[in-house]
């Protein structure tokens, strides 16, 4: 029986392994790099300080707990790499007989012990001052659906969905990509700079997660809970981040963005919505008395579909088997126009299909039921108009 | 019968054995066997198969995420992808790899002639097919699998899922109790199965950890059958226990969930040390530094485990007193693992250090599991935590301690013990390839995801923003580059079943020590029918 030794394997050298060992410590030392350079470039490699007092020491902590990381590395790995130039059989290094002692195992464990406590102070401190939500200047109701955020200033009149407005074509690749691909909406939230501003975070379906990096604010939505969170912007800007938490389908494409204005800009912003808001509800009166010609309903009705619906029953209409039923051909798109009104309405509870009555108005409402009623092959001529659907609402 | 002194003996013991094996031959060999290597064994192709299964999901991630823009597959695909390909890993590669191990080595290393209970013991692995079937079988189900990612958060995986979560809890059930088994097994093999002279601080680390792992086994996993039985009763039978509607809490499903999910991930990694702490001395020739305090810090590490749960879900808005607790105890955590690696760092210190295949994985294991460790450190930090929760840093953090981690020191003990299964030294040629592309193309494919994580790049998303474009494309080379290079593993495997190579000596490697290595190589089929005695 042939004995297999060492000098079978003896072929690695070893300076190539102490090359390629310190790969990873090469990639931490760029990571440093990165950190120290222009901060007001969104960093590609690293954390950014952000725009709050907060974000800030959220990004110094990281930079603290990074560079002792680092320092912990180069020591353990040293004494290791060391001993493996030092002490190897080629070298004719024999072995030593010692296998504990119990001074340096007990400096091994205090000494990290200590290490960490001067982690945890600063740590602690940032942490309670991140989780102080009192004496807010104002607060915004952040609400988290399949796929977009609701926000309703709670101090004003205003109330807005905001959705991704990055086009379809991008995603499937047959338009050029955007600066902001799947970082636009197209209602960004916007919030006054130097006012302690707090969220209240939650959720109409599944855990959402509202993530803001330059805020340092993630905060999970969850139904039927309220979270809350708060920051306080210095610089007036746009600040992009996304959905955090898995929530589905369309996870990836569930963009937050928020506008930072000087107060005064803010005030004008905010009385200028109201009043938008307001002319709404009165057009939304008037057209009541009116009927919308079948071409309107149905361009109008199409825009609102694919804004609103096509995430999950798809722009064909075919929805995905199995999750998100069609509507092509569907039994009460085609025949029961009360029941079809109502469930965009007031959803169906126990499935992911929302209630749209609080997103659209009544117009929109008529035009994409009058739509998904003609479209795809489904023709059955039904025109619906906004007073069909206000009666739906009134219980008629 | 030999007596003991003629197991210690080898070739007497050869010769002996040799006469009375009656190896069964055919399918029902392997049907019907209660042999703990033929057990070992299959536990641990099965585990090699899941692991390339689950990998070429991660190819299907990887090519994906090679560029902005969906390409390949459409979004509810790609989540059932990232949902599978985790649970397989998790539950079919890791998880029955070790149990493989234990099979074939706690048996051999305590002087035991087979694990206590046989017979179970071939059911906990019969059963494990048949639920990755049932997972597997779902991805063909109208709707597709699950796509709730593996943590199956309430409500996604409730009220907003497709009827194949009935599969996914069912398959989950089996493969439970296959690990409660298997633990059981574990744990009254080594109480009651020890040669004499075996006492508790003479037992090979690999078994001391082991025997850990396995109380963490057999406390978590039935919390795991109770959460995914919760989401069965919740989807289909109109229960509540995470909809708040009627008086439930989906955040009580993430403690439920992650009471079971802390300690596992200390169930994918105990066995791993334990695995680093057999090789280390070896190929140093020398005893391992702190042996009892490598064993104490196991027990605390696996202590501590059960009280760390909530650092997976700081953003779910717990009061900050609560978020400190979990920050100060997870940061606890590093003191015993850090004793660790200062123990196999001792260990090597003016040993006489050879580099022959394990001891590459284990030096390999050693570095990169240990950044995986300081990133660990750096999330454990509720702050910071905030920013890098569910993002790619944390899936660079999760992927350093499991791949670079757990999957190397599993590769390491393959390495390690296989001549000793096979009696001949595998193709060491082919061993180097898969080494040194494994080495490089694992961190090309896992360390830019620390960048883009930083940089803000959410997790789960099957397309992202345009800044974060070049490093998933080096991410993605890097991962068909790790993936391909499995296949070389894969080749050298098979060439050493097959039984090519030259023949090794019982010792197999010169620094070895410990019963499993004073045995003939190859093992005989029945091994210690008589105990021997451990001075």
């Amino acid at each position: 029986m042939k004995r297999l030794t060492v000098s079978a394997v003896k072929g690695l050298t070893n300076k190539l392994a102490l090359w390629l060992y310190s790969l990873p410590l090469l990639g931490f030392s760029a990571l440093s790099i990165g950190a120290s350079s222009d901060t007001e470039e969104i960093s590609s490699i690293n954390l950014r300080p952000g725009a709050t007092e907060i974000s800030g020491q959220v990004y110094d902590l990281h930079m603290l707990m990074f560079y002792i990381c680092v320092a912990i590395a180069v020591a353990v790995f040293g004494v290791m790499f060391l001993s493996m130039y030092l002490h190897r059989k080629s070298r004719g290094a024999k072995p030593a007989n010692f296998h504990e002692n119990v001074k340096v195992e007990i400096a091994w464990t205090v000494v990290p012990f200590l290490i960490l406590i001067f982690m945890a102070v600063p740590a602690a401190n940032t942490l309670i001052a991140m989780e102080d939500t009192s004496e807010p200047d104002m607060t915004v109701l952040v609400t988290g659906s399949q796929w977009k955020w609701h926000y309703k200033y709670m101090d004003s009149d205003v109330e807005f969905y905001s959705l991704m407005a990055t086009q379809r074509e991008q995603i499937e690749n047959r338009f050029d990509k955007g600066e902001n691909y799947l970082l636009e909406v197209d209602r960004p939230l916007v919030i006054p700079t130097g006012q302690k501003v707090r969220f209240l975070i939650t959720s109409d379906d599944v855990i959402h997660s509202w993530w803001v990096p330059d805020f340092a604010v993630k905060k999970d939505a969850n139904p039927g809970f309220i979270n809350e969170a708060w920051t306080r912007v210095d610089e007036p800007g746009i600040y992009r981040g996304q959905c955090a938490e898995l929530c589905g389908k369309d996870h990836g494409f569930m963009p937050v963005v928020v506008i930072a204005k000087e107060p005064a800009e803010y005030n004008a912003w905010i009385d200028e919505q109201e009043a938008i808001a307001k002319r709404a509800r009165e057009e939304e009166q008037r057209l009541l008395a009116m009927n919308m010609s079948m071409d309107e309903l149905m361009t109008e009705g199409e825009r609102v579909y694919n804004a609103a619906c096509a995430a999950c029953h798809m722009p064909n209409g075919e929805g995905l088997p199995g999750v998100f039923p069609a509507l092509k051909g569907s039994e009460m798109v085609l025949e029961d126009q009360h029941a079809h009104i109502e469930i965009v309405l007031n959803g169906k509870s126990g499935t992911a299909m929302q209630a749209f009555g609080k997103m659209l108005s009544l117009k929109e409402i008529a035009a994409v039921v009058t739509y998904e009623r003609n479209a795809w092959g489904n023709n059955t001529g039904d025109a619906v108009q906004a007073k069909d659907v206000n009666a739906v609402v009134n219980g008629n | 019968m030999s007596k003991a002194t003629d197991v210690l003996t080898p070739d007497t013991a050869h010769h002996d054995d040799d006469h009375h094996d009656h190896i069964p031959k055919g399918i029902t060999r392997w049907l019907f066997t209660t042999n703990h290597k033929d057990i070992g064994t299959l536990y641990l192709w099965f585990a090699f198969i899941m692991f390339l299964v689950g990998g070429a999901m991660a190819m299907v991630i990887r090519a994906e995420l090679f560029q902005p823009g969906l390409q390949i597959v459409e979004p509810n695909f790609f989540n059932q992808m990232t949902t599978v390909h985790g649970l397989i890993m998790v539950f079919g590669a890791v998880m029955p790899a070790f149990t493989g191990l234990a099979n074939w080595l706690i048996p051999m290393m305590i002087g035991a002639p087979d694990m206590a209970l046989p017979r179970m013991n071939n059911w906990s692995f019969w059963i494990l097919p048949g639920a990755f079937l049932i997972l597997l079988g779902s991805l063909f189900m109208e709707g597709g699998g699950p796509a709730f990612g593996w943590t199956f958060y309430a409500p996604l995986s409730t009220t907003y899922s497709n009827d194949s979560t009935a599969l996914f809890v069912f398959s989950v059930h089996i493969m439970g109790i296959s690990s409660i088994m298997g633990a059981i097994n574990v744990i009254v093999t080594i109480f009651n199965m020890r040669a004499p002279g075996m006492t508790w601080m003479k037992m090979p680390l690999f078994v001391w950890t082991w025997l850990i792992t396995a109380f963490l086994l057999i406390a978590v996993m039935p919390v795991l059958a109770g959460a995914v039985t919760m989401v069965l009763t919740d989807k289909f039978f109109g229960t509540s226990f995470f909809d708040a509607a009627g008086g439930g809490d989906p955040v009580m499903f993430q403690h439920i969930f992650w009471f079971f999910g802390h300690p596992e991930v200390y169930i994918m990694i105990l066995p791993a040390f334990g695995i680093i702490s057999q090789i280390v001395p070896t190929f140093s020739r020398k005893k391992l530094f702190g042996y009892a305090s490598m064993v104490y810090a196991t027990a605390s590490i696996a202590l501590l485990s059960f009280v760390v749960w909530a650092h997976h879900m700081f953003t779910t808005g717990m009061p900050v007193y609560m978020e400190m607790f979990f920050m100060f105890a997870t940061m606890l955590i590093s003191v015993p693992t850090g004793v660790k690696v200062f123990n196999w760092v001792a260990t090597m210190w003016r040993g006489s250090l050879t580099f022959e295949m394990p001891m590459m994985f284990a030096i390999a294991f050693i570095v990169l599991f240990t950044i995986g460790g300081l990133s660990g450190l750096m999330l454990a930090i509720t702050p910071v935590d905030f920013q890098y929760h569910d993002t790619y840093f944390v899936v660079a953090h999760f992927h350093y301690v499991l791949v670079t981690g757990a999957v190397f020191s599993i590769m390491a003990a393959v390495y390690y013990w296989l001549p000793k299964w096979t009696g001949k030294m595998y193709d060491t040629a082919l061993a180097k390839w898969h080494f040194w592309c494994s080495l490089i193309s694992v961190n090309v494919l896992f360390f830019p995801m620390h960048f883009v994580g930083l940089a803000g790049m959410p997790r789960r998303i099957p397309d992202y923003a345009l800044q974060f474009a070049d490093f998933n494309k080096w991410i993605s080379i890097g991962g068909f580059a790790f993936g391909l290079s499995q296949l070389i593993f894969l080749a050298l495997l098979i060439k050493a079943c097959r039984k090519e190579g030259e023949a090794v000596s019982n010792q197999v490697w010169e620094g070895a020590e410990g019963l499993e290595w004073e045995i003939p190589s190859p093992a005989p089929y029945h091994t210690f029918e008589t105990p021997p005695e451990v001075k």
